[in-house]
């Protein structure tokens, strides 16, 4: 048998110990996806009863008032979204403190956790795209078309440059994630056809077209803390078969480049929204959730133990 | 020109076709959203519509804070500029809570904090429509009156000699320097559609100019044009002026 050949059994071998899997076993590689319907869904929750409800932590301290765009936890801890802010800025209007140091905040704990921690631990659409996506890989339909994934860069950069130009939060009136949260905590409008829209589109015509190709917010995420995130997925190629199970379930693909991840030890790619599909599904255990500074440690090490040896 | 590089022309053309394509959309969208509606009644302190559009992050915690659940927050599709907060009086009015917690509400100063109280605020300004004012045709209601908060100030009665009877009219008219636009008379207007009825200023308000001279209202400044010419000096010294002017005020001095 020549190398290359046996390099194909080793990756073959790698998808079977994916398909031999038990329920239980099954059950738990997607442990991250339950907690992120948990996150996803707990968080409206928490605005849904402080708007409905009532709810309270203590006698008219509301728990979590407001929605994504901005909110207030605990009748003390401001928040807001900052690039709604950065919108608002760019239309000429000098924004009250609160709302500045919400969105400060908010940067704050992006910027070390991963940008698009937001997009797939908390924005609601991310719902409605990841049934679009499992829909799709389950019905196998068939790309129509490719668009480039930057294309959300220059949706970014035109959010941007429309604020300027005509003096209103250009991404804000018309966003389907705003439209989607407001309706559901103050009351239903059309903004469900907004989301049909998104849904039929990723569903039938590009996958995972709107977050991973279009959304500016996402794209604005994206940039954010590419270069400062804490919480990323450690790549080990020591034991990795490249058997390419990860870059199958993952919405963002391109992240999982393994010859570039290889030399940095993990997935750096700011477009990763850390969601957690690949890493449990991996039959090897070469992709986990780490903390930076303790990758390089790991990598270091299990080169040195020589656990395979090619 | 090599292939090559008509091609890649070609290419950028094209992208910058669908890039503008794209944007000219976005911009209609956002022009349709934002300037087509000019009948949205906001919270107290909300700043001018514009500014107002501007700013507001579309949280809803006005919403939330409202105790009598009068505000909204306008949902898509629908008439008004989408996300932001306004209510409708005739459902809802605004109570004037003393302590405004909508405004306090307000994390970005859409609301803003400069209003102190609640009585300055201008939301809009109550309109009569006389043809269907019960007070207006005779009848004795003037709910609107007895209902508003500012009652003296912002609407006055005025009463009127009736042509047939004896009884009087009153007149129910509204004052727009004290009118904050809360729309309780709206809501109490006991007429099948309310004859009294809030709008956006804008929408109601005339203004006349800065160039008309109003000469019989005392705060109207005299420009130098109208100024009397000051009196001549008089040589000749006064004239005595009589005690008392000759058929003045007879009638007052009893001797009747």
């Amino acid at each position: 048998m020549n190398a290359g050949e046996e390099l194909r059994q080793e990756a073959l071998a790698s998808i079977e110990k994916i398909r031999q899997r038990t329920f239980g076993q099954r059950l738990w590689s997607w442990r991250y996806i339950l907690l992120r319907r948990v996150s996803q869904f707990g968080i409206l929750l928490m605005f849904f009863g402080t708007a409905h409800w009532g709810w309270q932590v203590a006698k008219d301290v509301p728990l979590l008032t407001g929605n994504l765009s901005a909110s207030k936890f605990i009748g003390l801890i401001p928040l807001a979204d900052p690039f709604a802010v950065l919108q608002i800025f760019l239309t000429g209007h000098v924004l009250q403190t609160e709302v500045v140091l919400g969105a400060g905040i908010v940067f704050a704990i992006y910027l070390l956790a991963g940008g698009r921690v937001y997009c797939a631990w908390v924005c609601p659409v991310n719902l409605v795209t990841d049934l679009a996506a499992w829909l799709r890989m389950r019905l196998d339909i068939r790309p129509i078309f490719h668009i480039n994934r930057s294309v959300r860069y220059l949706m970014l950069a035109a959010a941007l440059v429309l604020s300027v130009v005509t003096g209103v939060a250009a991404f804000e009136w018309v966003s389907p994630i705003g439209m989607m949260h407001r309706e559901i905590i103050f009351g239903l409008g059309l903004g469900f056809i907004a989301l049909l829209a998104i849904f039929l589109f990723d569903l039938l015509i590009l996958k995972n077209g709107w977050c991973g190709h279009l959304c500016p917010l996402g794209a604005f995420w994206s940039v954010v803390g590419r270069h400062t995130a804490q919480l990323r997925v450690r790549f080990d190629a020591s034991t990795c078969t490249h058997c390419g199970e990860c870059a199958r379930v993952c919405p963002e693909p391109q992240v999982l480049n393994l010859k570039r991840i290889e030399a940095v030890g993990f997935v750096y790619s700011g477009e990763c929204s850390n969601c957690g599909r690949c890493s449990p599904l991996c039959p090897e255990g070469s992709l986990a959730f780490d903390w930076r500074p303790l990758i390089r440690i790991h990598n270091a090490r299990s080169r040195g133990a020589g656990s395979r040896v090619n | 020109m090599d292939v090559k590089r008509r091609e890649f022309m070609v290419h950028v053309a094209q992208g910058t076709a669908v890039a503008a394509t794209g944007a000219m959309l976005w911009l209609y969208m956002l022009r349709q959203e934002a300037r087509a509606h000019p009948f949205a009644l906001r919270p107290p302190g909300a700043l001018p519509e514009a500014d107002f559009n501007a700013t507001c992050i579309k949280c809803g915690k006005c919403v939330n804070a409202c105790p009598y659940d009068t505000l909204d927050l306008a949902a898509a599709g629908g008439d008004l500029p989408i996300g932001t907060p306004y209510f409708i009086p005739r459902d809802i009015p605004c109570y004037l809570c003393p302590d405004i917690p909508c405004m306090k509400a307000c994390p970005t100063g859409a609301l803003s904090p400069e209003l102190k109280d609640i009585n300055d605020s201008r939301m809009g300004l109550a309109v009569i429509d006389l043809e269907n004012c019960l007070s207006w045709r005779g009848l004795r209601c003037e709910i609107c009156h007895r209902e508003c908060p500012l009652k003296g100030k912002a609407i006055t009665l005025e009463t009127h000699p009736r042509p047939i009877s004896k009884h009087a009219m009153f007149y129910p008219i509204v004052h727009s320097d004290a009118c904050t636009g809360c729309g309780i008379c709206e809501k109490a207007c006991p007429t099948t559609e309310a004859a009294i009825r809030v709008l956006p200023h804008k929408m109601v308000q005339g203004k006349i100019g800065d160039h008309y001279r109003l000469g019989w209202t005392f705060d109207t400044e005299i420009t130098q044009d109208f100024k009397p010419a000051p009196p001549a000096a008089s040589s000749a010294p006064p004239a005595a002026t009589p005690k008392r002017a000759p058929g003045m005020d007879y009638l007052n001095e009893g001797g009747l």
